[in-house]
């Protein structure tokens, strides 16, 4: 064949690949318009664990152990058998361990953010982790699962688990609580960590209301007087008590990788309590802009199979002359 | 792949020493195989809920499939640049990439959590186009079967069976055509699987909307360099005609590769405001620093004409990029994976078991199956 000939097939095809490269960048997902969600308030928190084992009971989760028979649940870390779990950090250094006794700690209550725009839903290649359009709950599928575990790879939390124990494993994430068989949010319940909160720490919503509670919070300054929900934003329960710190203007979840659904407030600095510092715009976006910038409407694979074509028939033909 | 009678079956003994060898690690792999599948993941892995990959991933899918890109590379040299004389070094390289491909497809599928499920990717209503993953799933599934076709005419010469020869040489455009574009899709794809970790992968490797060229490029090096590779062992270990006449050819395309790949790389860094990191004195910058030697090594060798035509030279060169090539890999899914939490990862000795169990039935399949098909070419031709 001609370099002529090469040089035609090649710019045709580089002309439809170019086409499709000017596909816009996707943009972060928008909040669904019913958006549901909880508030973790740190200053509120005692580290009494209710949540963690109303959370077990729920989902049939054993106890964690160390050695053998224990009577208290060792959970540390999330895991398949530990959705959510209260974890004390050190709140000036982060990963460190707590001084308890002076007081420089935090409790931090760690579980799925449900992301406003969640990685998991995007890397899943079977459609097993899904967004649920109105309440943006994320929730997982292990009827279709692969088991390849790209959402434990691409959470940026850490939180899809897989039972790597078991024979036939699964991936374990909270659902909140709206999971089949459970389905208390579907249901007009509230989930079952924010239920058995004692102090309100822990509160349900719609992400809204959440989201202007967490900011009437963050002007409050240690020492005022504030009335407190208990169990969820829009509950009779209330009680009156005084702020215990300074809260922090930052609202972890407001903005945070497109922002999320589960909103944490504290009176020391958030990312010290095992949240990760992200960027605004979310891991999915740039993922999807480059994937569709060069599959959009699969124009550039398409025209770049023409040049192929074209120019693998030619050659092969003129292979046969040769002989 | 088309017969030109240019290939010969090497009439040699298929029992050696060594094939037994390598036959007694296959077996190992295969206990543990067992093992994994009647007891999980967890009974012969280290993977964790910080590391959901380990070398299952990251050695047999991500570099073996990247070792395993010769086939690819031959046939955009021969095919669609028509470099005719190429050829003779089609139909190894075909049945290496068939080898490293089918075991790469095969790895992911025994590492799924759950593999009885994966029906699903081929499912309308079930597959996400928005996944990474499904891109890579689909076409590295879809280019083990074309390599199959490739490499079919070896297969239909030995047992002559013209009709189906015929058929499949007038079709034969279309199975290289695809064969170009789909590794051109899911090698340059594997490096964007990484965009979606955003700070979880080291800053010297989340290059971001980079990951797709990087992965991209040094898999195309990577391709000319195995074949320089698998040549020169084909050479020495069974004594045939040295083939440094075509190799230096290929040797002069990795240059330019190399260049722009180096030049791309460092501006990246430099741009990101990142290059600082190399320096650091830390593991992560020591990797980066070793990577980039051997990326270097090779354009060293290779820029100078004399050392292009020494098979020694070349095949040093070969294997550095393969090496750096395997490390940036290694680097970007595993080395500079930092998922916070404590959480660390080692391999395990029956993962590596495993994986040296199938890189045992690669060279094994290999040497049984040149002595056994026309594959390599003609001693006189060569």
């Amino acid at each position: 064949m001609k370099r002529r000939d090469f040089l035609k097939a090649a710019g045709t095809g580089a002309l439809v690949a170019s086409s499709a490269t000017t596909v816009s960048a996707r943009e972060n997902l928008p909040v669904p318009e019913d958006a549901v969600g909880m508030l973790y308030d740190a200053t509120l928190c005692i580290g009494c664990r209710a949540c963690v084992v109303k959370c077990k009971e729920i989902n049939g989760a054993p106890p964690e152990t160390v050695e053998g028979e224990e009577h208290w649940d060792m959970a540390q870390e999330l895991s398949a058998d530990t959705l959510t779990i209260i974890q004390a950090f050190n709140a000036d250094t982060g990963p460190d361990i707590p001084n308890l006794a002076d007081g420089t700690f935090s409790f931090s209550k760690r579980q799925c953010m449900h992301c406003v725009d969640p990685g998991c839903v995007t890397v899943c290649p079977v459609s097993a982790m899904q967004k649920h359009p109105t309440t943006g709950i994320v929730s997982h599928d292990p009827d279709v699962c692969i088991g390849c575990r790209y959402c434990v790879l691409a959470c940026p939390y850490n939180v899809p688990k897989y039972e790597y124990d078991e024979t036939f494993g699964q991936i374990q994430k909270c659902q909140l609580c709206n999971q089949p068989g459970v389905e208390r949010i579907d249901n007009g319940q509230i989930t079952g960590c924010t239920e058995v909160c004692p102090t309100g720490a822990n509160i349900f919503g719609p992400r809204k209301e959440l989201l202007a509670e967490a900011k009437r919070r963050a002007e409050l300054k240690e020492g005022d007087t504030y009335t407190y929900p208990l169990q969820s934003i829009d509950s009779t329960y209330r009680y009156e008590t005084q702020v215990k710190a300074d809260y922090q203007q930052h609202i972890f979840g407001e903005k945070e990788g497109g922002g999320t659904q589960v909103l944490v407030v504290a009176g020391t600095p958030i990312t010290n309590l095992g949240l990760p510092e992200l960027p605004e715009r979310s891991y999915a976006a740039n993922s999807e802009t480059v994937q569709h910038t060069i599959y959009g409407g699969m124009l550039a694979p398409a025209g770049l199979l023409a040049g192929l074509l074209y120019l693998a028939r030619r050659n092969t033909k003129g292979d046969d002359k040769d002989e | 792949m088309s017969s030109h009678h240019e290939h010969q079956v090497l009439n040699r003994k298929i029992f050696t020493l060594p094939f037994i060898f390598l036959a007694a690690l296959v077996l190992i792999a295969f206990y543990i195989l067992a093992e994994r599948m009647i007891f999980g993941l967890g009974a012969v892995t280290n993977l964790n809920d910080g590391y959901p990959w380990g070398i299952w991933i990251v050695y047999d899918v991500v570099i073996g499939t990247g070792f395993a890109t010769g086939g690819w590379v031959l046939a955009m040299v021969v095919y669609i640049a028509n470099k005719g004389k190429y050829h003779p070094l089609v139909r190894p390289a075909l049945l290496a990439s068939l080898f490293g491909y089918s075991l790469g497809a095969f790895s992911a599928f025994i590492d799924m959590g759950r593999y009885w499920n994966v029906y699903n990717m081929v499912l309308p209503g079930q597959i996400n186009i928005n996944s990474v993953m499904l891109e890579v799933g689909l076409c590295v599934t879809a280019y083990t079967m074309i390599l199959v076709l490739e490499f079919a005419p070896a297969v239909l010469e030995r047992f002559k069976i013209p009709r189906l020869s015929q058929l499949l040489d007038k079709w034969l455009f279309v199975i290289i055509g695809i064969g170009v574009l789909l590794p051109t899709m899911h090698q340059s794809s594997i490096g964007s699987l990484l965009i979606s970790a955003g700070h979880k992968v080291d800053p010297l490797w989340q290059s971001l909307s980079l990951q797709p060229f990087f992965a991209l490029i040094t898999a195309i090096a990577m391709g000319f360099s195995i074949v320089i590779f698998e040549a020169s062992m084909v050479t020495v270990g069974f004594k045939r005609p040295s083939e440094t006449h075509l190799l230096k050819g290929l040797g002069r395309l990795i240059i330019y590769l190399l260049g722009v790949y180096l030049l791309v790389r460092f501006g990246d860094l430099v741009l990101r405001g990142e290059l600082g990191r190399a320096f650091a004195g830390d593991l992560r910058g020591n990797m980066f620093l070793l990577e980039t030697l051997l990326f270097v090594i090779p354009l060293v060798i290779l820029l100078s004409p004399g050392r292009r035509s020494s098979g020694a030279q070349l095949l040093i060169a070969a294997v550095s990029l393969l090496l750096a090539g395997a490390l940036y890999r290694a680097n970007a899914f595993m080395i500079g994976w930092h998922p916070g939490g404590g959480y660390i990862y080692f391999p395990s000795a029956k993962e590596v078991l495993l994986s040296l169990g199938f890189v045992a039935i690669e060279i094994a399949g290999y040497l049984a199956i040149v002595k056994f098909l026309p594959v390599l070419p003609k001693a006189d031709h060569a």
